[in-house]
């Protein structure tokens, strides 16, 4: 441990910013040395003392928090591989055959975004931000499990550079990165996006030989293109393996269960507001079963939830802190607003089966207006007391 | 008590180090500071040089832009150092003290015989007046404006501060003759907010002339900008002024003993404070008459004040001009490794539930100065309101602040803070941002432009 310490403190002086040998590489130093200890700064104005969280920690909680999913994920890849080729597998081979294809993505996730925000720290000279361990985290999950890994690394490359760096790095930002990297590869590579050959690993090759091993009745498509008692009923979807997770979809969108688990971890550690958890669920609930009423669609309300990425978004995307409100009263709106267009661009846009990427970015660009209307009302509401009193 | 004002938000902050109520030395001065940067705004004139001899009460400086104001010296002695800092700004005055002391005789004197200018001639001419701080923006206050009201705090929130029922329960007849002096000086009347919690027990509510109010909550329930928002909100246009409890001790001995006496009890407190405890002192004391509270083998930091708002005036330094209390902390300059990655990190207090801290309330830490992280830009946007028991937009008025928005900041409520109230967001912080600082500015701002 103190070996350690010495080392760091040893070589520290090679990177110095401006004198070592290597300080042009300060940031890099400096963001390992910060990994792997406290640094040893006190305070030197304002409050003497400081509560010993700090942002890395509230980053890894939210990591940890996507275990879950991720896990869940994993194993639901195999599975599906596994169904779809009628094969005897064992839960191990599944999460083996689910961890070969997912490994990949986060290897890219990570080592793209993580060099272009080391670079763009460097060349600011600014310490590294923790923020894309959660980014980097959540886009392997909400990509279909086939997408070209050089699709991914574009996409993730935009994410950051466009949807992060130019405005100034994690807090900046105005919409969610990862939600951006999938805007990107959504609109840029439709194909490889949606539609019912994406969602398998090795899917289309199989397709495309002769005397493929597929079932026989097998389509493919994940329950939102088939979003009606019917349609879920003849592809093998209820609603207990829609919550438990066990059809297609991306990575760690499935699982209502596993990102349930997610949710609560958030809240009880107060990362995301529990007030946009519930209120997209309100508004998603509410367009549901407004949809259902006027006979868009026979599944009830309830149904929108488990399906596709709404619990996903609502938990892990929509209650990211930067880019959502950050009035209490906008929180409540923002999050109503998200359900409440994710279901409506499902139940009523023929060209989206899914909404909920659309919605959150949709409603990401539109927090800072809700949130300045909010305060506006408060500060009028507030000068009009002060007066009658 | 049917209108006691409950204060959901905030956090008490479980620093060990409370001091005992017991008074363990009367400090005998030697050598002791007044300090001009005590006061926010204040542009002072030096009205002594080294080698003058002064009384406790004869004036060393007053306000270059009210030169009424006068700031006396706490004890009598020689003027044996003028102390400038950087583009030779005004630091310190300091006095040698004499072994005897002898005070100027400004006469005693019955408020209720008087008329408020009388009043302020008094105060002004004794060096007391600068007790008295106007808000918007905590300045002294200005002795042409008669304010809305005058308000005061009788309890302190803030981590270890000293106990006002112990600290002043002798000057309770000293307190009435200023509130009874100060209520004629404006004509919303003198409010004094009690701790709900301990309404019968603490003897500040037979006081009278006053208009009640009672309080609970946590810290900063007992922060007076923090009531004043909740009795009556400071609007564009409006002054209030504040005053503390030693500050009214000290004025009412003015009046009943004639004399400039700003004695007090000061809380000596912290973590690394050995035995803490009571003393006697008074603003101006050195670090150095509390010596025996330190530990030498510790680096310790002293701050006087609270650890949330105080200064950190070194081993050299002097008691601030309002602070009753000095907390003595170890500075945290040291590695740890793996803190943030390790689940428990039991020795360390957190009030999110990112750690485990909430697993025991009961608990006090041994704190020390590490900022434990690194500076980022504004990230989880509802950590500031939990513990800030205003209805505000923090991080909004914050981010109005950085970008010196002088229209923003003023419809957001920049009148009715400082930069006391949003300690705690410093506090709990977990981008590391500097608050009070940026208040600080905002309000550094405002004052120039609003001049």
């Amino acid at each position: 441990m103190n070996g350690l310490r010495k080392f760091q403190d040893k070589i520290a002086p090679t990177f110095e910013k401006g004198k070592g040998k290597l300080g042009f590489l300060h940031s890099t130093f400096d963001a390992f040395d910060t990994f792997l200890f406290v640094p040893k700064t006190v305070t030197h104005r304002g409050s003497h003392v400081r509560d010993c969280v700090d942002l890395k920690r509230v980053m890894i909680l939210v990591v940890f928090a996507l275990l879950p999913a991720m896990l869940f994920g994993t194993w639901n890849v195999g599975y599906q591989y596994a169904a779809a080729h009628g094969l005897d597998w064992g839960f191990w081979a599944q999460f083996g055959h689910g961890l070969l294809k997912v490994i990949p993505l986060y290897l890219v996730s990570y080592i793209v975004g993580l060099a272009i925000e080391f670079t763009s720290a460097q060349i600011r000279g600014h310490e590294v931000n923790e923020g894309y361990l959660v980014t980097g985290m959540i886009i392997p999950l909400i990509v279909p499990v086939d997408v070209p890994l050089w699709m991914l690394a574009i996409a993730v490359a935009f994410a950051v550079i466009i949807g992060k760096e130019v405005f100034g790095g994690t807090g900046m930002n105005i919409w969610n990165p990862a939600l951006l990297a999938r805007a990107f590869l959504f609109f840029s590579y439709p194909s490889a996006m949606s539609g019912d050959k994406v969602w398998y690993a090795d899917f289309p090759n199989l397709m495309g030989e002769a005397n493929n091993h597929l079932v026989d009745g097998f389509t493919g498509a994940t329950p939102l293109a088939n979003a009606s008692l019917d349609g879920l009923a003849a592809n093998g979807y209820d609603f207990m393996n829609m919550f438990l997770g066990t059809v297609p979809g991306s990575v760690g969108e499935t699982s209502v269960v596993a990102i349930l688990i997610g949710a609560v971890i958030l809240l009880w550690t107060g990362v995301a507001s529990w007030k946009i958890m519930l209120s997209s669920v309100l508004g998603g609930l509410a367009i549901g079963y407004l949809g259902y009423a006027c006979g868009s669609t026979d599944l009830p309300g309830y149904y929108q939830l488990i399906m596709g990425g709404f619990m996903f978004g609502t938990v892990f995307m929509a209650t990211d802190p930067v880019s959502s409100a950050q009035t209490e009263t906008g929180k409540w709106i923002y999050g109503f607003l998200v359900g409440a267009l994710a279901v409506t661009v499902r139940l009523w846009n023929p060209g989206y089966p899914e909404g909920m990427m659309l919605a959150i970015l949709l409603m990401n660009t539109f927090a800072p207006l809700i949130d300045n209307y909010v305060i506006e009302i408060s500060t009028k509401r507030r000068l009009k007391r002060n007066k009658i009193a | 008590m049917s209108n006691n004002i409950y204060l959901k938000q905030g956090l008490n902050i479980p620093i060990e180090g409370a001091a005992v109520q017991s008074t363990k030395k009367v400090i005998k001065p030697e050598v002791v500071a007044l300090k001009p940067t005590d006061f926010r705004g204040l542009v002072p004139k030096l009205l002594v040089r080294e080698g003058d001899k002064v009384l406790a009460g004869s004036p060393v400086l007053a306000d270059k832009m009210s030169q009424k104001i006068l700031f006396t010296s706490p004890v009598s002695g020689e003027v044996i150092a003028i102390v400038r800092g950087e583009k030779r700004k005004l630091l310190e005055v300091r006095i040698k003290a004499d072994e005897t002391q002898e005070y100027v005789d400004f006469g005693t004197r019955k408020p209720s015989e008087m008329t408020a200018e009388e009043i302020k001639e008094h105060l002004l001419a004794s060096g007391l007046w600068p007790a008295l701080v106007q808000r918007p923006y905590g300045i002294i206050a200005n002795p042409e404006l008669k304010p809305k009201a005058i308000f005061a705090s009788a309890f302190s929130t803030a981590p270890l501060a000293a106990n006002a029922e112990y600290a002043y329960r002798a000057d309770l007849e000293d307190i009435q003759t200023a509130i009874n002096a100060l209520s004629k000086l404006t004509d919303g009347g003198f409010h004094l907010s009690l701790n709900g919690d301990n309404y019968s027990g603490t003897p500040f509510h037979k006081l009278e002339n006053v208009i009640m109010h009672t309080f609970t909550g946590k810290h900063p329930a007992g922060n007076v900008g923090v009531q004043i928002h909740h009795i009556s909100p400071i609007m564009k246009g409006e002054t209030v002024w504040t005053v503390s409890m030693p500050m009214l001790a000290a004025i009412g001995r003015l009046f009943n003993t004639g004399k400039y006496n700003v004695k007090r009890k000061v809380a000596v407190t912290g973590p690394a404070a050995v035995s803490p405890a009571y003393v006697e002192g008074f603003p101006g004391m050195a670090m150095k008459d509390i010596a025996e509270f330190c530990d030498k083998n510790v680096k310790t930091r002293f701050i006087s004040g609270d650890v949330l708002t105080g200064t950190a005036v070194g081993e050299e330094g002097f008691l601030g001009f309002f602070d009753d209390q000095i907390t003595l902390i170890k500075e945290g300059d040291e590695y740890e490794m793996f803190g943030w990655a390790k689940p428990f990190r039991c020795s360390q207090f957190s009030a999110s539930r990112a750690y485990f801290s909430w697993l025991s309330p009961k608990k006090r830490y041994n704190m020390d100065t590490n900022l434990h992280g690194g500076v980022r830009a504004f990230v989880l946007s509802d950590v500031y309101s939990k513990v800030l028991p205003m209805k505000l937009f923090p991080v909004h008025l914050l981010k109005a602040c950085l970008a010196n928005d002088i229209d923003k900041m003023e419809q957001l409520g920049i009148y009715e803070v400082l930069p006391e109230d949003f300690a705690l967001c410093e506090f709990v912080c977990p981008s590391k941002i500097e608050i009070q600082q940026i208040i600080s500015d905002g309000i550094d701002l405002m004052l120039k432009e609003m001049a």
